[in-house]
């Protein structure tokens, strides 16, 4: 949708290190000579709730406990490998934070990756002042190949999956998720299948489409989608990003935390505002600025506290958050949201817990209140946000208003989706301002009326 | 006779099938069923309290049972039982 930023486009308090010498070979890490081996930094993958380790594959849900498979890093390779410095000397992309990353081989040239992350952290005078906040940065993820910041997770997920041997791909998507694996597919000449409901904007349809991919449209919701597509991916080999490539593919959004942090210069944030559909990305900002920590790489020693932003229309996770509880009780969407309206969200209850644990809130806010936020967002800054960032910036204002966000925290807002994918949100409050014939009186008197 | 789809982690208990077939006028007795027929079932759907997991979901005539009944959704002779990961997707 846009080029891929570029380092120079990118505001920040510290300049991105120009690319210098080829990053130094890495200590006790290499493949043997001559092998293209597989698991660089990874040692297989581990039940979030129970711990037990299962071996690398396609695999999401622990055989024992049912509880969700991530990737179990290989601490002493990747502790023994990261650095500042070779971060600095990565390419312009998420791929920088390789070593914070599953990498299954390292060639470079294995990698899908058509240029997802590293976008602008972007400072908001305009819409801080409106705002009454001192310090506001926009961490611009419209600015990602397909769009939105689904680009991240994706060049992820298919890396590890070409890794693996996978050669279909496939995800349950309420739309970006969609446009971003047609778009990784297309370009590493993989086969798609991608499945979404059945009445998504025409922007989300078309993206998908024009990359040659299968579009599956279900009559159902995203949730009818998701369930649809566990049950296919059990029966057939193909890695759906956001089931059985799962645990790969959540590593991807780390990233924009790792990102958020390398370009305030190593510092965080007082407070991160985001958006929630399943909670994966906002879960795993979080764990992002944990490894930063352990990792040894921050200037800081507090972690954020981070905020979350639904629709009212479809709002399980805030609702439970209201409630003071961690048990999510799913909702039938109803929100112009399109890209949040997850009703049942399978990380809602690890979100849960990152608001409260990091002093935090999740809120929703009324479909007109999402229009507002996009239109704010662009008239202030001049940046065009899908629903998903109208979301995000109209539950800010109102945890501003309500004394959540504090007006002296360094705030990060994350605008995760490009408005040219949801122009319908805003019809009829998004036209012609001004009529005339082409003659340059008719302008001028239409001016002075 | 109701048909149960039985996802990967738990073909175990059922021979490798994917779908099996068991009694029951609701899905307590179609769990309570299925345990008779493949002991383990009982303690991977249900807690100590006797409700489903929080990482199980269960769908009926493809519809999620927490907008039904809940173990207490009827089910009819030719319906379909799909237990499914709660995990599975969900990010979009
Ligand atoms: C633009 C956009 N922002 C945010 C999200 C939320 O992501 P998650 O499911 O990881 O919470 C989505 C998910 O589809 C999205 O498309």
């Amino acid at each position: 949708m846009t080029s891929s930023p570029t380092p120079t486009a990118t505001t920040t308090p510290t300049a991105p290190a120009p690319p210098t010498a080829p990053a130094p070979p890495a200590p006790g890490a290499t493949a043997p000579p001559g092998r293209h081996d597989l698991v660089v930094n990874v040692t297989g993958l581990r039940c979030r709730e129970c711990g037990r380790t299962e071996d690398l594959g396609a695999s999401h849900v622990c055989g024992w406990c049912f509880g969700p498979l991530e990737v179990a890093y290989d601490e002493e390779v990747v502790a023994a490998r990261v650095s500042r410095d070779r971060i600095a000397s990565g390419p312009s992309t998420l791929w920088r934070y390789g070593d914070l990353l599953p990498v299954l081989r390292d060639e470079p040239d294995d990698r899908i990756d058509l240029g997802a992350g590293f976008t602008p952290l972007r400072p908001a005078p305009r819409l801080a002042a409106h705002l009454g906040l001192r310090e506001l940065w926009l961490k611009d993820d419209t600015r990602n190949p397909s769009g939105s910041f689904k680009d991240r997770v994706v060049t992820v997920a298919l890396s590890a999956a070409r890794a693996l041997g996978i050669d279909t791909i496939a995800c349950a998507s309420t739309g970006n998720l969609a446009n971003a694996v047609a778009a990784h597919a297309a370009a590493a000449g993989m086969p798609a299948y991608v499945f979404i409901p059945h009445d998504l904007e025409r922007g989300k349809v078309v993206g998908s489409a024009v990359y040659g991919a299968n579009v599956v449209a279900v009559d159902g919701t995203y949730d009818d989608v998701n369930r649809l597509c566990a049950e296919v991916a059990d029966r057939r080999g193909w890695g759906f990003v956001n089931v059985n490539l799962r645990a790969f593919y959540a590593e991807g959004s780390k990233t924009i935390g790792f990102e958020i942090a390398e370009q305030l210069g190593w510092q965080l944030p007082d407070h991160v505002v985001g958006p929630l559909a399943s909670g994966a990305m906002f879960t795993k900002i979080h764990r992002a600025f944990g490894d930063l920590q352990r990792h040894g790489l921050l200037d800081t020693a507090e972690l954020p506290r981070m905020s979350g932003a639904q629709a009212t229309g479809c709002s399980p996770i805030a609702e439970a958050f209201e409630r003071g509880s961690l048990d999510v009780r799913p909702q039938r969407p109803d929100t112009i949201a399109r890209s949040l309206a997850i009703g049942d969200p399978a990380d809602g209850y690890y979100a849960l817990q990152v608001a409260e644990q990091t002093g935090g809130a999740i809120g929703h806010v009324a479909d007109a209140e999402v229009v507002a936020g996009i239109r704010l967002l662009a008239r202030t800054e001049g940046l065009f946000a899908e629903t998903a960032g109208g979301v995000t910036v109209a539950n800010l204002v109102r945890f501003v208003e309500q004394g959540v966000v504090g007006r002296d925290e360094r705030v990060v807002a994350v605008v995760s989706g490009n408005g040219y994918k949801t122009v319908e949100a805003l019809d009829g409050t998004a036209g012609p301002t001004h009529r005339t014939t082409p003659s340059l009186t008719d302008f001028l008197g239409m001016l002075h009326d | 006779m109701p048909t149960v789809r039985v996802p990967t982690p738990l073909r175990k208990l059922t021979d490798g099938r994917p779908e099996v077939t068991v009694d029951g006028a609701d899905l307590r007795e179609v769990v309570t069923n299925l345990e008779a027929a493949h002991p383990g079932f009982g303690e991977r759907l249900l807690d100590q309290d006797g409700r489903l997991r929080r990482f199980v979901n269960v769908f009926v005539r493809d519809e999620d049972v927490r907008f039904q009944a809940g173990l207490d959704t009827a089910i009819d002779e030719d319906d379909t039982v799909s237990i499914v990961p709660a995990v599975a997707g969900g990010a979009a």
